[in-house]
């Protein structure tokens, strides 16, 4: 079995260790005797359709984010047919806005984003930074917590009745206000959440691996379960830290 | 009259903390000047007769101004704050216990320099390097250089701008001051293959295409140009060539400088020591220093407490190299390959303020070339499990990990588990430093780093 990734823009969107999430998808899939083809998408380079089973994109500074932007626009409508087909989608921080409809900077200046996910983002005043802890279900049965770390300027606001990708325990989440944090569309995901996220989170990592496997096989699989003491260690760490010092206004 | 009666109230606050077993006092007696009168740091720098320096950067910065320390002490007196309290408060400090002073000697948080070199108007900044660090303290690397870029515009027009020409965004920020000495290394023979993969500024200040690397030294700091707008590193006033890299023990290099060249040698490991000293070298000439007395104090520098420290234990040595944020670490690793790795290694992983809350960092770390040869890996501090965490899907065997949250168990595990007249490798960041130092001083092993600090 054989999983191919796209990383787009590791050369400029990688400022909270995105190379982390690619090791755990990498190495769990491994685990399993699942290949993972992992590819770089760059500047210029195109989407094509069907190409790859799971899409990651990380976080940068705003200079490099505005350097990248008119090329993620078009790719916009390759990565949405991917999605709309079934890929899977790992958006972190600035990725996860870029993948909104837009970002308006303090100045009022908008940088289009490519829409897949229903939300904007508006920059403010105080950056939220701190650990954060979320209840998700993205599936039904029982809720699951994910643990991480964002810093994030832009407040991000999702549309009427899009899914958010979890219930704020503590920290600010997509805006400091509504409680909510990410977005989630079928098999794409966006969240501010570093950390990085996957380390900590391993059932996010396998969720993931799953709904990439779905496309090929034609449903989500069972995956087998691996020894995650150490995973479920650090996220109990990285929880009480967002309990006792999360940021909240 | 009003400011004598300050000083003399801020320093019994110091020895009284002191006194209270609290640390050094290397702070409180500023933050209680800094509070009663805000001007008190500028009135007392302005009383220096031969004004005051700045060092800052994100990584070397203690080393650095320790380093010019050495070169310069015995010609001037110093108020120099060299226990690395480098805020406000701890240049207040320094200021208040240097009665006599001639110069002032300070190294300065990156986030602080704006404001420290706006108060205290020195005669002279040096400005070693911007890595990413820290990102839930000190904000983009980009906000940073913008706040110096206003800082360094704003200096006096006669002050010297001693400026590291690899790093590009330096560069761009000093650009324009006629005052300036720009150093760098020369040297291609010690540039690595690649840029690591946390490199930071490696698109073209100008015009944004990536820039072309003739050689790479540490990070993104080397010999750049832009194939698009051509804008390249400038030419060199004071360059290190000719470099050797001792293993852990020393490097020495051709100091070429507008007097003349000399061959230096340093007591400390790895190119990133090569450019805290040629940093000092420089910033010492601008300050009046001759190539004599910076062989000579460069020759009998000492680490900085914890940068690169050996503690006896026994009949064992443990070795203290700190890390704080991706370039640095991957520059110890480097010295640790190229030493040949170490089979144990115990790396102590804190996330209070001082270590940066964000842990995200240690995955931008290229630990990956020490992994080969791991036996055993002593993962302890407040985040030891993320540390674990790093090197399972670095590719270490789970089973080589120990996982040992608490400082003290892990550091007698680390030394009992080191075979006699051996070495244990201890990578710690800057809180986990200041523990352990603390565990080996109540074992008898160091002194406090206060007293170090006075010494």
């Amino acid at each position: 079995m054989k999983l191919v990734v796209g990383h787009l823009y590791p050369e400029y969107l990688n400022i909270y260790a995105d190379r982390g999430n690619i090791a755990v998808l990498e190495r769990r899939s491994a685990w399993r005797g699942i290949e993972l083809d992992y590819r770089t998408i760059g500047l210029g380079e195109p989407v094509r359709p069907g190409e790859h089973d799971l899409y990651y994109v990380g976080g940068g500074q705003d200079r490099e984010q505005a350097l990248i932007a008119p090329d993620l626009a078009a790719k916009g409508p390759a990565l949405i047919e991917a999605v709309e087909a079934g890929a899977a989608f790992l958006a972190v921080c600035g990725g996860y806005q870029l993948l909104g409809r837009f970002y308006r900077d303090r100045s009022g200046a908008e940088l289009p984003g490519i829409g897949l996910l229903p939300h904007h983002t508006v920059a403010g005043e105080r950056r939220m930074i701190g650990d954060v802890l979320l209840e998700c279900e993205l599936d039904p049965g029982g809720p699951q917590t994910l643990a991480g770390f964002e810093n994030h300027a832009g407040r991000t606001h999702l549309d009427e009745g899009a899914e958010a990708l979890g219930r704020v325990v503590s920290g600010f989440g997509n805006n400091g206000k509504d409680g909510f944090e990410g977005c989630r569309v079928a098999g794409a995901v966006g969240t501010y959440l570093h950390g990085p996220l996957l380390p900590r989170n391993a059932w996010l990592a396998d969720w993931l691996i799953a709904r990439a496997l779905a496309r090929r096989v034609g449903e989500v699989p069972e995956l087998e379960p691996l020894p995650d003491e150490l995973e479920s260690a650090a996220k109990d760490v990285s929880a009480e830290r967002a309990k006792s010092r999360g940021g909240r206004f | 009259m009003r400011l004598r009666v300050e000083i003399a109230l801020a320093r019994a606050a110091g020895s009284l903390s002191r006194l209270a077993g609290r640390g050094g006092g290397t702070t409180i007696p500023g933050k209680i000047l800094a509070t009663v009168d805000p001007a008190a740091l500028g009135t007392l720098a302005g009383r220096l007769p031969l004004g005051s320096a700045i060092v800052s950067a994100t990584n070397g910065k203690t080393t650095t101004a320790a380093m010019v320390a050495e070169i310069v002490g015995d010609r001037v007196k110093l108020a120099h704050n060299r226990a690395g309290a480098n805020l406000v408060s701890g240049v207040a400090s320094a200021l208040l216990y240097s009665d006599g002073a001639e110069l002032g000697l300070f190294e300065v948080d990156e986030g602080a320099f704006p404001d420290i070199a706006g108060r205290i108007r020195p005669q002279a900044v040096c400005l070693g390097n911007l890595f990413r660090d820290q990102l839930d303290r000190y904000g983009e690397l980009e906000h940073i250089a913008e706040r110096w870029r206003t800082a360094v515009a704003d200096l006096d027009p006669a002050a010297w701008t001693v400026v590291n020409a690899d790093d590009p965004l330096l560069t761009d920020i000093a650009r324009g001051r006629t005052e300036a000495l720009r150093f760098g290394i020369d040297d291609p023979s010690v540039a690595r293959e690649r840029l690591s993969h946390a490199a930071d500024s490696k698109y073209c200040r100008t015009c944004g295409a990536p820039y072309d690397y003739a050689a790479s030294y540490v990070g993104h700091l080397g010999d750049y140009r832009c194939p698009n707008c051509h804008e390249a590193r400038p030419p060199l006033d004071v360059a290190a060539k000719a470099i050797a890299l001792a293993g852990l023990e020393s490097s020495s290099f051709d100091l070429v400088t507008p007097e003349g060249t000399r061959r230096v040698s340093v007591p400390l490991p790895g190119l990133y020591n090569v450019y805290n000293a040629l940093a000092a070298a420089s910033l010492s000439l601008v300050l009046g220093a001759g190539l004599d007395d910076i062989e000579a104090g460069l020759g009998r520098f000492r680490a900085a407490f914890g940068r690169f420290e050996r503690i006896t234990a026994g009949d064992r040595t443990v070795l203290l190299l700190l890390i704080k944020n991706p370039a640095g670490a991957n520059e110890v690793v480097r010295t640790l390959v190229d030493a040949g790795a170490p089979g144990r290694l115990l790396i102590a992983l804190n996330d209070d303020i001082a270590d940066g809350r964000d842990v995200s960092w240690i995955w931008d770390v290229d630990f990956e070339p020490l992994i080969g040869s791991l036996q055993e890996l002593v993962a302890t501090g407040a985040r030891a499990q993320e540390l674990a965490l790093r090197f399972k899907y670095g590719g270490l065997d789970p089973a080589r990990i120990t996982l040992l949250p608490d400082l003290s168990e892990a550091l007698s595990y680390g030394v009992e588990s080191t075979p006699a007249g051996g070495e244990l490798v201890v990578l710690p960041t800057y809180t986990a430093m200041l523990a352990l130092r603390e565990i080996a001083s109540d074992q008898g092993l160091v002194r406090p780093y206060w007293e170090e600090a006075v010494a």
